[in-house]
């Protein structure tokens, strides 16, 4: 499983980093982004979909 | 916008009850945010746009879809001004314009919005604000300390409403003992939206006379606070200008008080009338997250404005240059089109993609702290009173306009179970 932060939707609610950090971090201006280049490590994949679903402004996208 | 023939009127005259919630609504009438959840309830129902010729004309659109359309458009919308008073921009000739406006970057547009934020984020960075967390706990404690041993307390009066005053006048680097005196200011600022403009101008001028004050003092004695950060602080490399700096300062203290103050209180008002959640909660601290973030769906304090920029049809309703348009936040978090069980605070909700914090390049920049601050609030009065209720229900009473939360809540302490 692959994960990716759309750039251009993220507004850094930071839900992303709070509910996954060992997928996700974000930088000084609040932005997230992936960690590992995206490669969800296999165990996480539930914490990779929990970030998806609350990430209000839908930036999140899961390639499975 | 509407003709107002007679300008004194207009900005003077006192509104009247509410005729019919879908076609004559006033959200500063005490009604609307008492019983907010069943009018949006019904809104969504029967409009779901509704109108009212109040404030020179203003819509309240209710539906999530809606809610964000209007957020993420720009071009169409702008946040020119974001509380809904009679006063828009076109009657204040000295009312700095769009992109800029009078409190950056809450009240700027694109792009310049992009620019003043840039300038604020860092100070409001997920792991900057962390590092309040013990400094908060003790505030807390302090203030349950004062209270110790009463039968009844008021959680917002007592409690909840003391904690983001005195954590942002910390930062800020204000004196601590003026922390009643400039809540009482921003609120007055708050809840006066309905208010004739001879009552509600001389308020404004007292919050930014005081915070002229404030930064006068930071320029002779500079030192490591968010005052001094923004007086240090420059764009397109030159410093901000004082209309700048203030009028960001007036935000801070706009945005960051009557809200939390809210979302606490609210908080506390669901765990009080719900023993159910209140248990299982100390039973299992480790939905502590959860149960925060659906109280910030269910509770959502924060309504925002923006202004029709040309006039245009929105999804059928005629909307004129200069109308205000509500962003009611709290009404898209319960939509169910949008939420499944969207009328029921569920504690453990897995999957919230709430917007209490709003949506597009305006979301909150201080959620970070309001969300530590919450989540503190919350924990360390469980932690302290595990069994409590409503001690009088009739004594509960919500907030007038767009920031919604209850502004007395006495609760009973019951022993612990
Ligand atoms: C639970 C508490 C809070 C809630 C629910 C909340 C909600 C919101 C919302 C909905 C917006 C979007 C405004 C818009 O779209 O026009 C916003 C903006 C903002 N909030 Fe908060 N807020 C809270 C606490 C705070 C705190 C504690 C601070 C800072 C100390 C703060 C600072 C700001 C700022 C500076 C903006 C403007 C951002 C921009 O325009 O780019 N807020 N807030
Ligand atoms: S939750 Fe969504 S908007 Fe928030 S930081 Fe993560 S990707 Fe960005």
């Amino acid at each position: 499983m692959r994960v990716r932060v759309d750039t251009s939707k993220c507004q850094g609610h930071n839900r992303c980093y709070a509910l996954a950090p060992e997928l996700f971090d974000v930088d000084d201006l609040g932005t997230a982004f992936v960690l590992n280049d995206g490669v969800v490590p296999a165990g996480l994949e539930a914490k990779a979909r929990l970030a998806e679903k609350n990430c209000p402004e839908y930036a999140i996208v899961i390639e499975d | 916008m509407a003709d107002i023939k007679d300008l004194e009127t207009y900005l003077n005259e006192v509104y009247g009850p509410v005729t019919d919630w879908m076609t004559d609504f006033d959200h500063a009438n005490p009604e609307y945010n008492e019983n907010a959840h069943a009018l949006w309830d019904e809104m969504r129902d029967k409009c779901p746009v509704a109108h009212t010729t109040r404030y020179g004309g203003t819509w309240l659109p209710v539906t999530h879809e809606y809610v964000s359309e209007i957020a993420y458009d720009t071009d169409r919308f702008t946040s020119r001004s974001v509380v809904v008073s009679r006063m828009k921009p076109s009657l204040a000739p000295d009312m700095p314009p769009a992109p800029i406006g009078t409190a950056p970057p809450i009240s700027s547009d694109p792009p310049f919005h992009h620019d003043a934020r840039r300038v604020m984020l860092p100070a409001f960075a997920p792991k900057k604000i962390a590092a309040w967390e013990g400094d908060v706990r003790a505030l807390c404690n302090e203030l349950l300390d004062n209270v110790e041993g009463q039968e009844v307390i008021d959680a917002a009066v007592d409690y909840a409403q003391h904690i983001p005053v005195n954590v942002i006048a910390r930062m800020l680097g204000f004196p601590l003992e003026d922390s009643d005196l400039f809540r009482k200011f921003v609120h007055d600022v708050l809840e006066g939206v309905d208010e004739p403009v001879h009552v509600r101008q001389p308020k404004f001028d007292r919050l930014f006379d005081y915070i002229s004050v404030q930064i006068e003092e930071h320029q002779a004695n500079p030192r490591e606070d968010l005052t001094s950060f923004l007086l240090n602080a420059t764009i397109y490399d030159q410093p901000l200008s004082m209309r700048h700096v203030a009028g960001s300062i007036v935000l801070l203290l706009l945005a960051g008080i009557d809200t939390t103050w809210s979302a606490i209180g609210s908080s506390i008002w669901h765990l009080a009338t719900t023993p159910a959640d209140r248990e299982r909660l100390v039973r299992e601290p480790e939905l502590m997250p959860t149960a925060i973030e659906e109280f910030l769906r269910a509770y959502a304090p924060v309504t925002m404005a923006r202004l029709v920029k040309e006039d245009m049809d929105f999804h059928g309703c005629p909307m004129k240059a200069e109308d205000w348009v509500l962003l009611p936040f709290p009404a898209a978090n319960r939509d169910p089109k949008e939420f499944a069980d969207a009328d029921k605070v569920i504690i453990d909700r897995e999957e919230n993609r709430h917007s209490a914090f709003g949506l597009g390049i305006h979301r909150c920049m201080g959620s970070n702290l309001a969300r530590l601050e919450l989540t503190i609030a919350v924990e360390e009065f469980l932690k302290r009173y595990p069994n409590f209720e409503l001690s009088d229900t009739a004594g509960v009473k919500w907030s007038n306009g767009q920031i919604r939360g209850p502004r007395k809540l006495p609760v009973r302490i019951l022993p612990n179970k």
